[in-house]
């Protein structure tokens, strides 16, 4: 499990689900020359 | 992988106040928030309305675990404390 | 509630309520007449934005809050109000990087240049030694654009990105580039080249082959710190994604504002067929933005149409637009420079005299000094 990754233990219908919930879901860092049609 | 080496903030202390950079603007949008640093160029997606909220919920809130808890049900802090935190190595955020 | 996965990238295929950054080319004059020229620079158009309509640009620009314009032309300094309107930009929240070709450069600007934290400064170069550069830009632009550099590290600017646009001639000094960067303590920028504007008479003797193509993607691939303003995004079907967006910005999150206030999908289709407005109609450049047919239209679904049995479409999404507007290929089809060799193919299908030409055309018709191409 890398550092970007927690893990969330979550009860469905009485069984213990782990659920990764990675922040990348959240959160994405892209370069602002990331995007094309700009020169 | 579009995503760019994003880092995260290891030390990430979510009992101290933070704040958002003052050379940041946030652009909200549909899915959540633009937000650019304007001194280090750098441009980060906050792809939740909840995160947006927590962000900007930081200026008053005491301490980051404060400031999320006021948004999200216990089940989802460590998803937004991870978030945060790479929010703090993005220098999107920073200690109060 | 647990966050919802969120493709991005399928986000802004939809469009933004404005563009994320965006190309502002300020005139078309130029002293140079580079052979591959998109935007086929050269003479000022005398319908030119004055200062007051270029301000309100900004003032549009700032309300909108795009973080980020880049400016170029044309030559941009040849503007006399070229600081006026780049001070203005930063003063009202709009960061600015402006490309050049150095010629204006000189030691002052670049003080001046150094002064603000928010302005950067890309120069163009496309050979990583006279002969190569000139045959493209003309005689001396080698020279002139290197002592531009050289102007700026004296300034104590700091980092600034130097563009090269990959063609067949230039992609062997690949590793010449990065020391030509290294030296001046600037970032690398690698971009596509498009058949557009003056593109369109050399691109089929300056495009890349797909050997090279290949030998690129492995480049960059291997280097994730030089900028491409993902402009490579047709390479991704050769395998790991490159970084960024990986996705045709045109009219969805990017778009060009020419020297006239007419306002383009991008900077690649200077087009009659790709202009969506004019700043100057009433309701100005956000208008434009949300509601033209043009742009409104691109931000519509797209059907991979001929692509749609092929498993590498979701990587290249067929690839540019540009590209294939200018070469008369269909836009529902393969990237001329498909890497599976989807394009070639289609290629050999399309006359020649068939492909576009440019509509917008400000070319110096006395001919200009170039070095003899092999």
């Amino acid at each position: 499990m890398n550092e970007n990754t927690t893990a969330v233990d979550a009860t469905v219908d009485g069984a213990e689900t782990e659920v990764l919930v990675t922040d990348d879901l959240l959160v994405e860092e892209v370069s602002i020359d990331g995007m094309c049609g700009v020169y | 992988m579009t995503v760019a080496s994003g880092v995260t903030d290891p030390h990430f202390d979510v009992g101290r106040a933070w704040r958002l950079d003052p050379q940041v603007a946030l652009r909200d949008e549909e899915f959540g928030a633009l937000a650019y640093h304007y001194g280090t160029r750098r441009l980060v997606f906050l792809k939740s309305r909840d995160l947006v909220e927590i962000v900007r919920g930081l200026e008053e809130a005491p301490s980051a675990r404060a400031a999320i808890g006021q948004v999200v049900d216990d089940e989802s802090v460590p998803a937004y404390e991870a978030a945060l935190a790479r929010l703090a190595g993005s220098e999107i955020i920073r200690a109060a | 509630m647990p966050p919802e996965p969120l493709a991005l990238r399928d986000r802004f295929k939809l469009g933004l309520q404005a563009p994320i950054c965006m190309t502002w080319e300020l005139t078309y004059a130029c002293n140079l007449s580079c052979i591959h020229c998109l935007s086929s620079s050269g003479r000022r158009d005398p319908r030119e934005l004055s200062t007051a309509e270029a301000k309100a640009v900004i003032d549009e620009m700032a309300a909108l809050q795009i973080f980020y314009v880049n400016i170029g032309g044309g030559e941009p300094l040849i503007r006399s109000d070229f600081f006026e309107l780049v001070e203005y930009a930063v003063d009202h929240g709009v960061g600015v990087k402006f490309s050049t070709n150095g010629t204006r450069l000189d030691a002052a600007r670049a003080r001046r240049l150094a002064g603000s934290d928010y302005i950067d400064v890309q120069i163009s170069l496309d050979g990583a030694d006279a002969a190569t550069n000139d045959a493209i830009r003309g005689v001396g632009s080698f020279d002139t654009a290197i002592t531009a550099m050289e102007n700026l590290v004296a300034a104590g600017f700091g980092p600034f990105k130097i563009s090269v646009v990959m063609t067949r001639q230039n992609i062997p000094q690949l590793d010449q580039f990065e020391e030509i960067a290294a030296r001046y303590g600037a970032q690398l920028r690698l971009t596509r080249l498009r058949p557009a504007g003056r593109g369109a008479d050399t691109w089929d003797e300056l495009h890349p082959t797909t050997a090279q193509q290949r030998d690129l993607y492995h480049w960059l691939l291997d280097r994730p710190g030089v900028l491409t303003g993902d402009s490579f995004f047709h390479l991704s079907a050769l395998g790991d994604p490159l970084e960024g967006l990986n996705l045709c910005g045109a009219g969805r999150v990017v778009c060009l504002i020419d020297p006239v206030g007419d306002v383009y999908a991008c900077p690649f289709v200077i087009h009659e067929d790709f202009l969506a407005g004019n700043v100057r109609d009433e309701g100005g450049f956000t208008k434009v933005w949300r509601e033209s047919d043009l742009f409104v239209s691109l931000r519509e679904p797209s059907s991979a149409g001929a692509c749609a049995s092929c498993g590498s479409y979701d990587a290249c999404q067929g690839g540019c637009m540009a590209a294939k507007f200018f070469t008369g290929l269909p836009l529902d089809g393969p990237d001329p420079e498909c890497v599976l060799g989807h394009g070639e193919a289609a290629l050999e299908k399309v006359a020649i005299s068939l492909r576009p030409g440019p509509s917008v055309d400000h070319s110096v018709r006395t001919p200009v000094s170039f070095a003899a191409r092999s």
